[in-house]
């Protein structure tokens, strides 16, 4: 089943190299100076793209492995959430609480306005 | 192995090549239904009402001069709709149209599905920031921003499925909604679901990335031709992909509703319908009322702001996720 599994993302990587060297190949190709600056309405680019970037967006990146953590630490004690008791179900109340306290935190300090 | 490889191959193909083809005709059902919505025709000429309109439109571009401009890195920037495309039609392995009709079986389906989402968002860095263009970078910012957010609300949605169907195989998942389908207990959960898919796809009203009026076209601004191709296919390759998801998740899959009414006959004739006919075609017919959702969304509704998007992103969508989940586990706990 892994090897099916591994053989179609394999299959579907190929087909897309495919369609793009295709295409590279059979289209035709005449570029000039002009053509092949970045688009900037028009105008020559004024200077490099990558410029500083908003803190925000980190913040938001690190909020996000944080939590998608939890989300994947949460799966495998739902799946067998029928067959474990209720000692766990308490421990993961808890676990749970102390999450929902520092996402609290952070909306009071404003990480999360924008 | 060499027959086997074959075999995978032909499996490979059968299923990409009507992937493909729904791509196809999914953007012409959204032209269409756009332009009746606005009292235009929408695309008429080519084939019987624009029937070949797409599959026009795909050809042209393909056949279209890939510019590269000087300022790109250029592996990155070659390879980034490769990939995009790559982990989009990737997708379907786990995908089941039926019972047991899915290419593999993959326990940890759901997993595999959020994993690749969240994949998918390096290729839009990668194209946003390899271009070297500011409306591709600040729209590869914005959009991998808003598909992270809304992953994490999404993820939350998807725990209290895994919770009522205790497994995270799809196929375990639809078999769960035998008896009742997932969207009537978890119907808050649903909504929230299907506003998620719309963020995770940057589909309006969430299609800030692609704002027209600001950024142009955002991370895809510099990608001509098979570039462009490949990402147009990716993204509508998704969206087909979270409709069909949402009807394993929610819809009940290919349960087929007031079930001993569609079949009629014994022997051969009732076990085609019972296990092929019916339960693959109901799985269509619900895949396709998702993604004409996305189409009457798109008609429907002004786009959002950036703030209003992360404010429902973190402060509503993610507390409520996590509320509901808590809510159905003392449930279960309570009443066990």
């Amino acid at each position: 089943m892994y090897q099916k599994m591994f053989l179609f993302i394999c299959l579907s990587f190929a087909l897309s190299c495919v369609l793009f060297i295709v295409s590279l190949l059979l289209a035709s190709h005449d570029p000039y100076y002009e053509k092949m600056t970045a688009y900037e309405c028009g105008f020559e680019p004024f200077q490099d793209a990558r410029n500083k970037v908003d803190i925000r967006f980190y913040i938001v990146a690190i909020l996000f492995i944080i939590f998608d953590i939890e989300v994947a630490f949460l799966m495998p004690w739902l799946v067998n959430f029928v067959y474990l008791g209720t000692q766990t179900f308490w421990l993961m109340i808890f676990f749970l609480a102390i999450l929902a306290l520092g996402f609290a935190y952070e909306i009071v300090k404003g990480a999360l306005d924008w | 192995m060499f027959f086997w490889i074959l075999k995978q191959i032909l499996y490979f193909l059968a299923l990409i090549i009507f992937v493909l083809l729904s791509v196809a005709f999914y953007v012409l059902l959204e032209r269409q239904i756009l332009g009746h919505v606005t009292r235009r025709q929408g695309p008429s000429t080519v084939g019987i009402f624009g029937l070949l309109q797409t599959i026009a439109d795909a050809l042209k571009l393909l056949a279209k001069e890939s510019v590269f401009p000087r300022s790109i890195n250029t592996i990155v920037f070659l390879f980034a709709p490769i990939f995009t495309c790559g982990l989009a039609l990737a997708n379907w392995v786990v995908i089941p149209f039926g019972n047991g009709w899915a290419i593999a079986d993959f326990n940890l389906g759901v997993l595999y599905l959020l994993a690749l989402s969240s994949l998918s968002v390096h290729s839009i860095i990668m194209a946003g920031w390899s271009s070297n263009s500011k409306y591709a970078f600040l729209g590869a910012l914005r959009s991998a921003a808003q598909m992270i957010s809304y992953e994490i609300a999404m993820g939350l949605i998807l725990l209290s499925v895994i919770l009522l169907s205790q497994s995270l195989n799809l196929t375990d998942i639809v078999m769960a909604q035998y008896n009742v389908w997932f969207f009537i207990p978890l119907f808050p959960l649903f909504l929230m679901f299907l506003i998620c898919i719309l963020a995770e796809t940057n589909r309006h009203p969430f299609d800030l990335p692609e704002a027209e009026a600001e950024l142009v076209s955002g991370y895809n601004v510099e990608y001509s031709a098979v570039g462009f191709v490949l990402f147009f296919l990716a993204e509508y390759n998704n969206i087909i992909m979270m409709s069909a998801f949402t009807a394993i998740l929610f819809l009940g899959g290919w349960n087929v509703p007031f079930y001993s009414f569609w079949f009629f006959g014994d022997g051969i004739l009732r076990n085609i319908f019972e296990s092929y006919l019916w339960p693959s075609l109901f799985f269509s017919i619900k895949t396709i009322l998702v993604m004409i959702f996305f189409v009457i969304i798109r008609t429907a509704l002004p786009r959002y702001r950036y703030d209003q998007l992360m404010r429902l992103g973190w402060k509503i969508f993610l507390p409520l996720a996590l509320a509901f989940l808590i809510i159905y586990l003392s449930i279960l706990k309570l009443f066990w």
